[in-house]
């Protein structure tokens, strides 16, 4: 395949960026995005030119660490799979492919295609964990969880915090993430203890982060590598509104 | 937000209910007794007041969200973003803004009759004649074209407002999720019908 690749290049988190044109000949359909963005490092290097910086770490889909927005879409056009999972026979040949860094306030760009998710790790430092002692482990079945509930906490624990669904928000909104680290507690009983003081304190540092607010438009949901529902937001919605009123 | 917008679109059902007495040949007698009742009825003016609150909060804090919402993402994405977004939830803002240009011109129209801000033929002892004034409105063509046009993006506005309201309220069930869509797009299609009919038995039937 030859492709032409539109990227936004910057040098630093200060530098206004833009976008460098590069033709590339001869791709695999059977490379990954990833792969195809390392050849294209490769021939950059040759030539002594600054390789395109991007996150990425275990490229199996489960870090969380890839943040390509792709031709408009967070992960690019493949559904349900992150960049490092989508393959370049998703592209046709001759296209031209646009590669632009996560959009949010929040999320500052480092440099070129990596930004800096560190705000997600603020929103569950507020409390996005249970706290319990340290020493030997307890008896699993001390304490029964529905099948149902543990399931849907399962589901819940899927986000692998990569950022897209606020990527794919015209808001920039965080709600889907924050939501599913609130569902993935609040579904068991383990979690139930600090539930209340966990949503307040988590959509608060949300807020404060300078996130934007939901409006129901689900992209977030439609772009998530690990399809969490927008039924996470009802339900942390529901456990916001409990917790403020009692 | 979601609250207030409910408790309007309880409001539209009850103001179509008292617009739809204009299409009854009677010169007006039943839509003047409504509108007389809505405007002397103590319990409604109580009524009258939490909407006015309602109406104002539901703009102020769409416009507070929306600036927030521009200010959450300052450098924009170059290519146009392709997620999957039902069409009509992106341009809430709009319809929205669109909406309250509707809700000032039919303040004019009406209310600010009724107030004595704004002067109309139709009033006689004080008691301005509600079904004159809307009677004189929809027979200009193009008043009522505007109205039409103007109630079809409410209709808009609607659609996604009713299923986002319970999404906001935490309602959202397997059970339900199918209902509550349905049923706001029944809503947001007969409520606007409704209004529409108005115009169209003034303008080609009557």
């Amino acid at each position: 395949m030859n492709l032409t690749l539109k990227i936004w290049r910057q040098k630093d988190a200060k530098s206004s960026g833009k976008f460098v044109t590069y033709s590339l000949r001869d791709i695999s359909p059977n490379c990954s995005f990833l792969e195809m963005l390392d050849i294209l490092n490769e021939q950059l290097i040759q030539k002594n030119e600054e390789p395109v910086v991007f996150d990425h770490d275990c490229r199996e889909g489960i870090c969380g660490m890839c943040s390509l927005y792709i031709n408009g879409r967070p992960h690019g056009p493949d559904d349900a799979v992150t960049a490092c999972q989508l393959h370049m026979r998703k592209f046709k040949d001759g296209d031209t492919i646009v590669i632009e860094p996560w959009r949010a306030k929040p999320f500052p760009v480092i440099k070129d295609l990596m930004v800096d998710r560190s705000a997600f790790d603020k929103i569950i430092q507020e409390g996005g964990y249970i706290s319990v002692n340290t020493g030997g482990a307890a008896e699993a079945n001390n304490i029964l969880v529905s099948k149902k509930n543990a399931d849907l906490s399962m589901d819940a624990a899927a986000c692998i915090g990569c950022g897209a669904c606020v990527a794919a928000c015209k808001n920039a909104s965080a709600m889907l993430f924050v939501s599913a680290k609130v569902s993935q507690f609040a579904l068991l009983p383990q979690g139930r203890i600090e539930a209340k003081e966990r949503v307040t304190r988590m959509v608060k540092k949300m807020d404060e982060l300078g996130f934007g607010n939901c409006t129901n438009t689900y992209a977030c949901e439609a772009e998530c590598p690990k399809l969490i529902s927008r039924s996470n937001i009802a339900r942390m919605n529901r456990e916001f509104y409990c917790a403020k009123a009692v | 937000m979601a609250l207030l917008g409910i408790f309007l679109m309880i409001f539209l059902v009850i103001h179509l209910g008292i617009n739809l007495c204009l299409l009854r040949s009677d010169g007006g007698e039943w839509f003047n007794a409504a509108a007389h009742f809505m405007g002397t009825n103590y319990i409604v003016k109580v009524f009258e007041v939490v909407l006015f609150g309602g109406f104002i909060l539901h703009i102020l804090i769409g416009i507070l969200l929306q600036i927030q919402n521009w200010l959450s993402r300052p450098v924009r994405y170059k290519v146009k973003n392709r997620s999957y977004t039902p069409f009509l939830s992106k341009y809430m803002i709009y319809t929205g803004a669109i909406v309250l240009i509707f809700l000032i011109l039919h303040f004019m129209n009406f209310y600010f009759i009724k107030l004595g801000w704004v002067s109309n033929p139709h009033i006689t002892e004080g008691e301005p004649d509600f079904y004159l004034i809307a009677r004189d409105l929809f027979l200009q063509p193009l008043y009522s074209f505007l109205y039409i046009v103007l109630i079809i993006i409410l209709g808009f506005h609607l659609n996604h407002a009713f299923q986002a309201a319970w999404q906001t309220l935490g309602v959202n069930h397997p059970r339900y999720n199918n209902f509550i869509s349905w049923f706001g797009t029944i809503y947001a299609i007969l409520i606007p019908i409704g209004f529409i009919i108005i115009p169209v038995y003034f303008l080609f039937i009557r």
